[in-house]
């Protein structure tokens, strides 16, 4: 075990892919300069320019090169820059990267994987802190990833850039400096598998990305107060991991699910309606969402804050849900 | 469009001493507010990435200056001295920094996204190039009305290859529309030079390849920007459609307040220094007899108000938080309630 930070580890993930095969490229602005958080930073040393792609500001480009790139033999790595910026490439990923193998008959595939650091960072603003993953997993074709720990920025980069469809990677921003231990040697994350963070027999607590650490925390205060939360960290939004939820909540009949997206048509209403569905009979208590308001992301750090989706939050739904555990 | 060369070097004793010590004024305005929040991060009061246009300060003044109030402006995420030039008001600018109440846009939006309705400024933008389609519906509207307002989108050298550039200039000849495309070119897009990722011969060509009449000056040089942009704009509205101004100029910071741009040359720094858009035009209105004490005052009465500015943004209070819920739209609630 070494301890690496979760802009390290993404670092590692993209100098391993392009070590063990050649046809792994990396493309984006700025990234000759390490790109603009310096997840790349020494790569081009490495690899030299011509993998280590500088682009001009053209992100429609950007990613339907990458399109064409990935459809005739090498696997592309896009760097979006800040996940608000794809949407100006997103017929390229929409219409063209996610329906070609589809449309086109199976007759080939788009191995590409596109980076896009997402999330609230320090007064960013309405325009370079938004959430949008539930918007790619209602899209047929695409997988989609959202890693919460640098030894999971790690293992599931590298299986996403070994994926043969295109993947839509999350990086939160406020982790990029997050410490954490990762496995010495090769490390892969198999794609679509949850993590059981911690177990509890009250409460799950299904999460992605930063908001696991909340829930962790959460979960810590919790069990102070007699309240036992199995923590339930994603990772992979499509595909899901159903079969880990549905078995926790079977087991603890109380189910939150917290992000920081906009709750409204999050992610989370998702893994709630599939848990309704399945789990009606054994639910303890009505299944609960935690996400941002609709309302979008305000300057002003007392604004800003009230999107958040705070341990405060967690706790105090947690133990809404769970009044008579705490009781007895 | 008939051409007028103006330098100013070539001005000489000619130079319009009145119209262009206030042109100094404007430029030390923005350079003491850009300074102040820069030096503002030191006390963190500044929240976000803020993008200063220091150096670049001749493009907001001589550009502005030639605009009726009534005129519309959009510009960047690099957008406070064409902001302050087209007559914001400084101290809810500064505010709007700082994220405090009375800010430009109530705290809500920051440096990159300041707007000033009232003073016909659309807004900054956060995403390059997003302002050229919407400049260009803008100045559709005011014709579909009838209006003789125009309507000038200023954007980086970086924005002209995104697609959004050859959509709005190509939409703005075909409608045959009143906006003043302006290429203000500081060579860098963030920490890579434009020139390496730019194919053919630059703005101007491409503008001129859809029809646009294009000129390429100094953007460093205000009288040449100021009189570019004086032609430029009794163009539209002569009616001949819209037109395009390549405003060469350098960034004397960092892409961001934090960048050090370690990886420009220092000798092209060096070189820039001294083309440096308010020494040149101190030194001009000097040779056209202003007077060293004007000439200073300039600067220290800018650098007062700034500083006045700066204090006072710094002891408001926050915004009240319901402004996060206000404006977001008419209808529907943006909290998920439990049924009761
Ligand atoms: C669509 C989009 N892509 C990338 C960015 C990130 N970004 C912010 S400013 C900038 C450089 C822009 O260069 P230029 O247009 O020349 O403006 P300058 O910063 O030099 O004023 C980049 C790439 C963005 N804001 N929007
Ligand atoms: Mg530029």
């Amino acid at each position: 075990m070494s301890v690496i930070s979760y802009l390290e580890a993404g670092k590692r993930a993209v100098r391993e892919e392009m070590q063990r095969d050649p046809t792994v490229w990396a493309l984006g602005e700025d990234l000759g300069r390490g790109g603009v958080f310096g997840q790349y930073k020494g790569l081009i040393d490495e690899f030299g320019p011509e993998r280590i792609a500088d682009t001009p500001i053209s992100e429609a480009c950007i990613m339907g090169a990458a399109v064409g790139a990935a459809m005739t033999g090498t696997r592309p790595i896009v760097e979006m820059r800040f996940s608000d910026f794809a949407l100006c490439a997103i017929d390229e990923l929409v219409n063209q990267a996610a329906k070609a193998r589809f449309m086109f008959g199976g007759q080939m595939r788009v191995p590409m994987v596109v980076r896009e650091p997402t999330g609230m960072w320090r007064s960013s603003a309405a325009q370079h802190s938004q959430s949008l993953e539930s918007w790619y997993t209602h899209i047929p074709g695409l997988v989609v990833v959202a890693p919460a720990t640098p030894a999971d920025n790690l293992g599931l980069l590298k299986s996403a850039i070994r994926n043969d469809d295109p993947v839509v990677y999350l990086e939160h921003k406020n982790l990029w400096p997050l410490e954490g231990e990762v496995p010495e040697g090769e490390h892969l994350v198999p794609l679509g598998e949850a993590q059981i963070v911690r177990t509890g027999r009250d409460l799950t607590l299904v999460t992605w990305s930063a908001t696991r650490h909340s829930c962790v925390a959460a979960a810590d205060a919790l069990e102070k107060q007699g309240i036992e939360a199995e923590v339930i960290d994603l990772r992979t939004l499509w595909p899901w991991d159903r079969d880990r939820v549905l078995a926790s909540v079977e087991k603890t009949g109380r189910l939150i699910v917290a992000h920081e997206a906009v709750a409204v048509s999050g992610f989370g209403a998702e893994i709630a309606a599939t848990v309704a569905e399945a789990l009606h009979h054994r639910l303890k208590a009505p299944v609960q969402r935690l996400g941002a308001p609709r309302i979008p992301i305000a300057y002003a750090p007392p604004l800003e804050d009230e999107a958040r989706v705070t341990e405060k939050k967690i706790i105090d739904a947690a133990k809404a849900l769970c009044l008579p555990v705490a009781a007895s | 469009m008939t051409i007028i060369q103006a330098t100013l070097e070539g001005a000489g004793a000619n130079l319009d001493t009145g119209r262009f010590t206030a042109m100094l004024d404007t430029m030390w305005r923005i350079r003491a507010f850009e300074e102040l929040a820069v030096r503002s991060l030191d006390e963190k009061l500044v929240l976000g990435a803020i993008h200063p246009s220091i150096g670049q300060e001749a493009c907001a003044a001589g550009i502005c200056c030639n605009m009726e109030r009534e005129d519309l402006l959009l510009s960047t995420h690099r957008g406070h001295g064409h902001t302050l030039a087209k007559g914001a008001d400084a101290l809810a600018m500064m505010r709007e920094l700082f994220g405090r109440d009375g800010g430009t846009c109530g705290g809500k939006g920051g440096s990159m996204h300041i707007a000033d309705f009232d003073v016909g400024m659309l807004g900054a933008n956060g995403v390059v190039a997003a302002n050229i389609t919407i400049a260009a519906g803008a100045a559709h509207a005011l014709k579909l009305r009838g209006e003789k307002r125009v309507v000038v989108c200023i954007f980086g050298d970086g924005a002209i290859n995104r697609g959004p550039f050859l959509e709005g200039l190509n939409w703005a000849k075909v409608f045959d529309l009143p906006v003043l495309f302006v290429c203000e070119d500081n060579n860098f897009s963030a920490t890579t030079h434009t020139a390496a990722m730019t194919a053919g011969p630059g703005a101007a060509a491409r503008a001129q390849s859809l029809g646009l009449p294009a000129q390429t000056i100094d953007g460093n040089d205000v009288v040449a920007v100021d009189a570019a942009t004086r032609n430029a704009l009794a163009a539209l509205h002569a009616g001949e459609g819209p037109q395009f101004l390549h405003c060469k100029t350098y960034r004397m910071t960092g892409h961001t307040a934090v960048d050090a741009a370690a990886y420009r040359d220092p000798a092209e720094v060096t070189r820039w220094r001294e083309r440096d858009p308010i020494t040149r035009l101190g030194e001009a209105l000097r040779l056209a007899g202003v007077s060293e004490a004007r000439l200073e005052e300039a600067r220290t009465k800018a650098y007062a108000e700034m500083e006045e500015v700066y204090a006072t943004a710094r002891d408001t209070a926050w915004p009240d938080v319901a402004g996060a819920y206000r404006d977001v739209q008419d209808c529907g609630d943006p909290q998920v309630r439990p049924y009761s």
